[in-house]
């Protein structure tokens, strides 16, 4: 029987915000161990929680942007577990009455998106981080770092919606773009700030119920989703037709070693004894907040895609490739206000991203030394046919190191743009002087010749000319020839 | 002055003798350690650390403040960053927290010295301070009898005279109960009021910190410095507290509710002969008396043990000997330094209650038990809304009987949980109660009724309290005079 799978996400999003959830420590990776840290989020006698208004906000503009229905009033509640990294022994977390329900997540090419429905969306606290350092001769010790207790989470739990794990690849990579897009959070799952956890069940293909679902736990990179949900299915698949059955169970995954391994089994499953969080009100969201977070919202990458794609003329994929980041569609649109849009896509899409990928940079980092507006006045020259490509990408280059505009460029460079007719005909003449045996085959017929023709030119040219204007002035040339006019005396070097 | 007059004085006479340079902040907080107070101490126990370095310390950083100099004696369960506070459990002995609980903070600011910590029972779980790992407290009145719990110490501190005012909690009258044991005033103001930032907590939805003063002037005194909105309480109440400045206004004409039903059985014949005294001067004093019949849910003190223990097992979640207080060395894996630290520091009456608070919240329970409670509780506060309806404070019992004697009830919780059957409900409503003395029991013992307000009634509790303190007639004669407090003869 064929079994297909059903899988369902839980990510966690650690918000960007200055402060904790609870407390105003610093939220910031990467500080020494235990340097950011107070009573509340140390979890000591006494100490007492206060909801952080940013991370509330934050989780507004994620709820908003996937369409959530905000509850007015949500609900803290306390889940109780007992490890070293929870200084409370319980987590503050809602349950209930989570801040978002419902809601989905569009993913894939403007046009073309399937959306992914959710089931809820709510604020937590992070845990320390433990770690288990291990000294040959010494007794077995473990560390627990506080910096990281308290940090505010977002826990996202989408519907049981996916059948293949490219599909939960393609959802995560689209989710990591908006909590960025939005600001709300860096999405580094190498940094942890952005987790995931599966539920995976298989069922015979076409029925209705659902399986029996095992949790894959630390799947923390994009490739590690979808390798660990294929190895889980691959697991659960071999079970159920060798006549087995699934066990309820919650698994990890070591995406290095391609592993799974069992974390604990049904009989061990927790008791969470979640209640109402008495040390904080209830959390109400009026009508003002509401509204203004909805004010503050971005146009959202999936509309901007669109609009790329009607108002530029730009395909879907070229549409999804610049809206992969905020900074990069506005760095975009900047540039085509200046310059020709499908032709700025080219750009923006090609050298940027390249530069950007080489140089390890980010988008912001490169706009701040190639303004948008100074990369337009370049492409909009190309377009203008006053640069051939060839010597643009050259200018390019400089314009990544030094200042000035494209002129400016050039002359420092000893470099004059042969983009107009006039500078090339003197090139053309020169070369069907120097190539007459190669002019008889055009003459006669061979395309090939003329493309070497056209790059004779070029040489001479150093790069400078643009092909396609030296091709039609190859071709005008030849037609009157072939139109039996003799032939303009090719003019001598120098005077 | 010496400390022979200083430790006698109101704390409003101390602080205006310590800004008048009649005294310094030194003598005025030394005063109950040296002087005739001190020799109670060793018999009485009511202080679980002391430390006269901390104290000078104290004493030469206090500001000129309304409390310029005064000695406060503070409950074990709040942070005070220069003493130990240890919850007086083996599971804290030894700990001393890195900041000052937020009532602290303002106690200091205004001018009061921690005068010492006072003892009490285990995490605030108890109603005789027997539950202390450091032994019990005595009742300065008569040694072989409790003085109440949970915050014993601070009562019985305040009632032999070692400071003029002491801070408790209450989560079920463990401020009222022992305030009425000792013979002191003590109030339990309206719920997030006092702050709770720095109170270890017990039951977080029920506890509130409370004050002792030997008279209804101190407390009035200090509350109005210590109420107040507080940031790092999300639960503290966000207005301003209500004023208490007029707490010597008189009662004319105030309405207090008589409900006669509560004690006409299972009560003790001296705590009634109390209530009638008290009602008898409110009324000479030109209150009124309204008779009614008043049943605070039937299941009060259910109510209050479900809500109290699940959240006192959650509370008590992170003593777990990983990053303070006892850790067991034979704990050789996580599950046996969780169990063997757990069980080693907490006290049998503190793993009962986490025991049945951890029951109350387990999956299958939570609903029937918990989610019950709760709806129980919403309808106890619906029952004294409308009691003051018809009414502007009620007039009750603080405890059903007298102080009873060390070890009577430890063998028997349920007995010592009724104990706290008059006060709970306050706690319950998040109401304010006090309880004040009148005259003693035949036999010498405090005697104390229990006055209970609405939501921001403690300047009318205040008002009722020093009514019952200048004791009727004189209440109308001499207003400003200021009453000597009948202070324990040691025997
Ligand atoms: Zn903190």
């Amino acid at each position: 029987m064929a079994h297909e799978a059903v899988i369902g996400l839980e990510c966690h999003i650690q918000l960007r915000t200055r402060g904790k959830m609870f407390c105003g420590c610093p939220a910031e990776f990467g500080a020494p161990p235990d340097t950011n840290v107070c009573p509340v989020c140390l979890g000591l006698p006494g100490a007492l929680p206060r909801a952080n208004r940013a991370a509330v906000e934050a989780a507004l503009r994620l709820g908003l942007a996937l369409g959530c229905a905000i509850r007015e009033e949500s609900v803290f509640a306390r889940k109780h577990y007992f490890y070293p990294d929870s200084p409370k022994n319980y987590q503050i977390t809602q349950y209930d009455r989570p801040l978002c329900a419902g809601g989905s997540l569009p993913v894939g090419e403007a046009g073309g998106e399937r959306r992914y429905d959710l089931e809820r969306l709510h604020l937590e606290e992070d845990t320390g981080k433990s770690s288990h350092p291990v000294r040959a001769g010494d007794r077995a010790f473990s560390l627990v770092d506080f910096n990281r207790a308290g940090v505010p989470l977002l826990e996202l739990v989408t519907q049981p919606v996916f059948r293949e794990p490219a599909e939960c690849a393609a959802f995560l990579a689209a989710l990591r773009r908006l909590v960025r897009w939005l600001g709300v959070s860096d999405g580094d799952m190498e940094k942890g700030q952005l987790r995931c956890d599966a539920n995976v069940s298989l069922r015979p293909a076409g029925a209705a119920a659902l399986g029996v679902k095992t949790e894959l736990k630390n799947l923390n990179s994009i490739r590690g989703v979808e390798r660990g949900l294929a190895a889980e299915i691959a697991r659960q698949r071999l079970l159920l037709e060798g006549g087995g059955v699934v066990g309820q169970a919650t698994l990890s995954y070591d995406v290095e070693h391609d592993r799974l391994a069992v974390m604990r089994s049904k009989e061990d499953a927790h008791d969470y004894r979640y209640f109402p969080e008495p040390d904080l009100p209830v959390l109400r969201v009026v009508g003002a907040v509401l509204e203004a977070a909805r004010a503050g919202l971005p146009e959202l990458p999936w509309t901007r895609a669109a609009r790329l794609v009607g108002r530029y003329g730009l395909s879907a994929h070229d549409a999804s490739v610049l809206c992969e980041q905020r900074e990069l569609a506005d760095y975009y649109e900047a540039c085509a206000a200046v310059a020709d849009e499908r032709l700025a896509a080219n750009w923006v899409m090609t050298e940027v991203l390249r530069v950007l990928h080489e140089r390890a940079g980010s988008i912001g980092e490169f706009a701040a030394r190639v303004p948008a507006v100074r990369l337009g006045g370049l492409v909009a020259r190309v377009a203008a046919k006053e640069i051939p490509g060839p010597l643009a990408k050259q200018v390019f280059g400089w314009m990544l190191d030094e200042e000035g505009g494209v002129d400016e460029l050039l002359a420092r460079h000893g470099v004059r743009a042969m983009g107009a007719a006039t500078d090339l005909r003197p090139l053309v003449l020169e070369v069907l002087g120097e190539h007459a045996a190669a002019v008889a085959q055009v003459l006669a017929g061979s395309s090939r010749t003329l493309d070497f023709l056209v790059g004779q030119v070029m040489k001479k040219s150093r790069g400078q000319a643009a092909p396609q204007v030296v091709r039609e002035l190859l071709e005008t040339e030849f037609a009157r020839r072939a139109a039996g006019e003799s032939p303009p005396r090719a003019p001598r070097g120098g005077p | 002055m010496s400390a022979r007059e200083l430790w006698r004085l109101p704390a409003r006479a101390l602080a205006t003798a310590v800004r008048a340079g009649e005294c310094t902040a030194l003598e005025a907080v030394s005063a109950g350690w040296d002087g005739p107070a001190a020799l109670w101490e060793r018999d009485v126990h009511a202080i679980a650390h002391s430390d006269p370095g901390a104290r000078a310390a104290g004493a030469g950083a206090a500001p000129s403040g309304p409390l310029a100099g005064v000695p406060v004696v503070v409950k074990d369960n709040l942070c005070t960053h220069d003493h130990p506070t240890t919850c007086c459990s083996r599971m804290l002995d030894g700990y001393q927290p890195p900041y000052d609980a937020t009532v602290v903070q303002r106690l200091r600011e205004a001018g009061g010295v921690v005068s010492g910590k006072g003892n009490m029972d285990e995490f605030a779980m108890g109603s005789s301070t027997e539950f202390s790992c450091y032994g019990p407290t005595r009742n300065p009145y008569d040694l072989a009898r409790v003085p109440g719990g949970s915050s014993g110490g601070p009562a019985a501190a305040v009632a032999y005279g070692l400071a003029p005012l002491a801070l408790g909690s209450d989560t079920g009258g463990s401020v009222r109960q022992p305030a009425a044991f000792c013979g002191v005033v003590g109030l339990k103001p309206t719920y997030g009021r006092l702050s709770r930032y720095g109170l270890v907590a017990f039951a977080s939805s029920l506890d509130q910190v409370g004050i002792f003063g030997r008279h209804a002037g101190d407390v009035a005194l200090l509350y109005a410095l210590l109420a107040g909105p507080d940031p790092l309480d999300a639960t503290s109440r966000a207005s301003l507290p209500p004023d208490v400045s007029g707490w010597d206004g008189g009662v004319e004409g105030l309405r207090f509710g008589w409900p006669a039903n509560l004690w006409r059985e299972g009560v003790e014949a001296e705590v009634v002969a109390g209530l009638e005294e008290a009602a008898a001067w409110l009324e000479r004093a030109g209150a009124r008396r309204v008779p009614f019949d008043f049943l605070p849910g039937e299941y009060a003190v259910a109510t209050y043990y479900l809500v109290a223990t699940a959240e006192a097992s959650s509370n008590l979640a992170r003593f777990d000997g990983v990053r303070y207080g006892h850790r067991d060395p034979a704990g050789h894996d996580l599950h046996a330094l969780y169990t063997r630290s757990r069980s080693a520091g907490f006290g049998a009456e503190v793993q009962r209650r986490i025991l049945l608070g951890t029951y109350a919240l387990s999956a299958g329970y939570y609903e029937e038990v918990y989610l019950t409670a709760q709806r129980a509780r919403a309808r106890i506060r619906r029952e004294y809304e409308a009691a003051f309806s018809r009414c502007d404070l009620l007039l009750m019992p603080a405890a059903p009987t007298l102080p009873f004697r060390l070890g009577e009830k430890l063998d028997d919780p349920l007995a010592m949980y009724l104990s706290d059957i008059f006060t709970l409900g306050a706690n319950l409503a998040g109401i304010p109660g006090l309880s004040a003395p009148v005259t003693p029991a035949a036999g010498g013992l405090p005697r104390a009724v229990q006055l209970l307000g609405p939501d921001d009634g403690e300047a009318l509790l205040l008002r009722a309290a020093r009514a019952l303190e200048v004791r009727g007639e004189r209440a109308r004669l001499d207003r400003s005079h200021e009453v000597e407090f009948a202070w324990p003869t040691k025997r």
